[in-house]
């Protein structure tokens, strides 16, 4: 092993900063085509017979962009970091990182850009069309090299616990992505392919993809965030490392028999979606094991929720973790899902764990280091409480509203009248959900707002580092003069 | 072993990660390719597969609904509940999309699931529907899709795209063995759709006879998309099944 101690000076942190910028970008975009795609389904006037901007399709540039070009490059961004700062050694391959970096954000753009030409795997989350496809295996390949050879040429004996999560998403985004992509191109020259599998065994291909897009990308990843952010914020260590042994290996097994919780009451054999609830409920003991790892780890300091907003947006996110993986267990019970299933329940669901989890755990972890990165202090401590505020209204109205959408839909299409008739037809569940979608537009702008401070707080940061840095340079150029 | 060993050993945490992490999917997947029950025997009662592949002009109509992403508000599948039966009719069969590539069973049913909507409404509404939803049915919140009447349909390519979805498994024939294969299979008249060889020709053919879009002089991407519409959930007739039959396969 080779034995190399980096100060902050040997530590590429370039393409830390690179990531982390793209993503607020990204974030910003995605979640500004989200808040358009919501006023959509209030007001359908919106989508002004403009072919490019239907919901249809900006739906997946919304959820591509978020999630593959904030979340992504979020997990890009931090991953490099930690990796580095844990090993105590720089980077493994400069330019392949940099390759990285422009093939992940060539990905998202030339994504979003087909989703709205017309071009679409029709898979949820999986839309990216078979050449984008090969680009995003090529780029994750070098990921994972990068990540390997860093990990190759670390200080500590010790592999840190963050790594084994980033680790883990990285080997199971991997699998997923190649598998549940299997095409057949129309011809070489056009974006149209068909998916290699059919019916049944593609639905379980695809949500034990989409599932697990869930559970690898956006959760497994961002607890490696999690295990790194918290404790350094916090200034202790992980509350328990034995916890933390624990929840690693068994979220990483138990999420890969959770898909098919997505296909209760299909076609799918009885067997396969049981199998697959089973696992689900088991689930919510790593999840909240991780959990209370996190938030515990502040225990003899928590104090620091007073003074510090970045500490707030650190345990929030658990907070809201811990409840989105009360509700999944929850929402995968045959039963509940039997009303749950189809509706905006799940819509409300997966934001409570999007807006909640993943993005609060990303902008407490870059309050975190973008200073850093620039050698700097945040801008205004004063407008990361707002961003906090406005992103915890944000979130609170928006998954009550789908609450209200979702359950109330449910109930309304399974009512019988005294005769034993439908009581209601569809489009009167369509009448009812106008509200709530107004709500949850309103919800989602917050939390659009929220981002929107946080993007001009840290352009006012790095613009300010980046004079003084000039500066600097300009005074030492002076003197040697 | 201590765990230790794993801590501080890459190749270790790698291998150990990924033999952990292929077992869910290796459990619940690969049965599905091999157990017999996964996917039911349709026969009509000339024992003939109920279930066929789509004609080429269906198959244009696919892609399109594919390209406006019209999964994201429409699921393709019933569940077997009574309301769903009332308001759909007969839970759909892991036969009746088999050859579906890609599923488009859908997630979310911001409006109603359309398995079973072949045959509910004349292609006049469809046209009407798509056209301006609104016009129909005031209450909808469904965009305008006014280019569907606009586009021509393109089908220079049809064939490729037959070929594509035959190499990943759809019997559509493109030699005398196959189609023979497809008659004793489908019957003749469907094996005759299904032959790519003579492509271009069923689907206009098609798109003449059927007059989806009530423009009989334009091909449009309209035409495609409500013939592919008017077929869903059409090709089994569940009065020739004894009750309880498909209950079987759950």
């Amino acid at each position: 092993m080779e034995q190399a101690t980096a100060s902050p000076q040997h530590y590429n942190y370039d393409i830390v900063k690179k990531f982390a910028i793209m993503a607020l970008v990204w974030g910003m975009l995605g979640m500004s085509a989200g808040l358009w795609a919501a006023l959509e389904l209030a007001f359908p006037i919106l989508n002004f017979d403009i072919a490019e901007i239907t919901f249809g399709r900006i739906r997946p540039v919304h959820t591509t962009l978020v999630i593959f070009g904030f979340g992504g490059s979020a997990l890009f961004a931090t991953s490099y970091y930690v990796v580095q700062r844990t090993c105590q050694t720089r980077l493994w391959g400069d330019a392949i990182a940099n390759f990285t970096f422009w093939g992940w954000q060539a990905v998202i753009l030339l994504g979003a850009v087909s989703y709205m030409l017309g071009y679409s795997q029709g898979r949820e989350y999986a839309e990216f069309e078979w050449p984008i496809d090969l680009l995003i295996t090529v780029v994750w390949v070098a990921y994972l090299l990068i990540y390997v050879q860093t990990l190759r040429r670390r200080s500590q004996p010790h592999i840190y616990v963050a790594n084994w999560f980033y680790i883990g998403f990285i080997l199971a985004t991997a699998i997923l992505h190649v598998f549940n992509n299997l095409a057949v191109p129309v011809s070489m020259f056009t974006l149209k392919s068909y998916s290699a599998f059919s019916g049944v065994q593609d639905a379980m291909t695809q949500w034990w993809y989409g599932h697990n897009a869930v559970g690898f990308f956006l959760t497994a990843a961002f607890l490696g965030m999690m295990y790194y952010f918290v404790p350094k914020q916090a200034g202790r260590p992980v509350y328990s490392y034995r916890l933390s042994i624990i929840h690693f290996w068994a979220l990483i097994f138990m999420y890969m028999w959770a898909g098919a919780h997505h296909l209760h009451w299909t076609a799918l054999p009885d067997w396969t979606s049981t199998l697959a609830a089973t696992f689900s409920i088991m689930l919510l003991m790593p999840s909240w094991g991780g959990m209370i790892n996190g938030i515990m780890t502040l225990s003899g300091a928590w104090d620091k929720l007073r003074s510090d907003p970045i500490m707030l947006f650190l345990i929030t996110a658990l907070s809201f973790y811990g409840m989105s993986t009360f509700e999944g267990p929850l929402m995968s019970l045959k039963s509940v899902n039997a009303l749950s299933h189809y509706t905006d329940w799940t819509v409300g669901h997966v934001h409570s764990g999007a807006l909640g989890w993943v993005a609060l755990i990303s902008f407490g972890s870059m309050y975190h280091l973008i200073p850093k990165l620039y050698d700097t202090r945040i801008h205004s401590t004063r407008l990361i409480y707002v961003h906090f505020w406005l992103a915890t209204i944000g979130i609170v109205l928006y998954i009550t509203a789908m609450w209200v959408a979702g359950i109330g839909q449910g109930l309304f299409l399974r009512a019988f009248d005294e005769y034993g008739n439908l009581q209601y037809s569809f489009i009167e569940t369509v009448v009812f959900l106008h509200q709530p979608y107004v709500w949850r537009a309103i919800g989602g702008g917050f939390f659009l707002a929220g981002v929107l401070v946080m993007g001009y707080n840290i352009a006012r940061t790095v613009l300010a580092a980046r004079r003084e840095a000039a500066g600097s340079q300009a005074a030492v150029a002076a003197s040697a003069a | 072993m201590k765990h230790e060993k794993i801590e501080v050993n890459a190749g270790l945490l790698i291998l150990f990660t990924i033999i952990v992490i292929s077992i869910g999917g290796l459990v619940e997947i690969v049965p599905l390719f091999f157990i017999n029950s996964t996917v039911e025997q349709v026969k009509t009662t000339d024992g003939r597969d109920a279930i066929h592949p789509y004609s080429p002009l269906e198959l244009r109509g696919r892609d399109i609904y594919i390209r406006e992403g019209c999964y994201l508000c429409h699921s393709q599948m019933i569940r077997p509940f009574r309301d769903e039966y009332l308001r759909y009719g007969h839970y759909s069969l892991a036969a009746e999309s088999q050859y579906d590539h890609p599923f488009q069973w859908g997630s979310k049913r911001t409006g109603p699931d359309l398995a079973r909507v072949g045959g509910k409404y004349s292609n006049e509404w469809h046209t009407q529907h798509l056209l301006a939803p609104r016009s129909v049915m005031p209450d909808s919140i469904m965009p305008n899709y006014p280019w569907l009447m606009e586009n021509e349909l393109e089908y220079a390519d049809v064939k490729e795209r037959m070929r594509a979805q035959k190499l990943v498994g759809v019997p559509y024939s493109e030699n005398s063995e196959e189609y023979r294969a497809n008659v004793e299979r489908f019957g003749k008249e469907v094996a005759d759709r299904l032959d790519i060889i003579r492509a271009e020709e069923n689907l206009m053919r098609q798109a003449e006879q059927g007059n989806y879009d009530g423009d009989p002089t334009r091909l449009t991407e309209m035409d495609a998309l409500v013939a592919y519409l008017q077929v869903l959930g059409t090709m089994v007739d569940f009065k020739q099944f004894e009750e309880g039959y498909f209950a079987r396969f759950r």
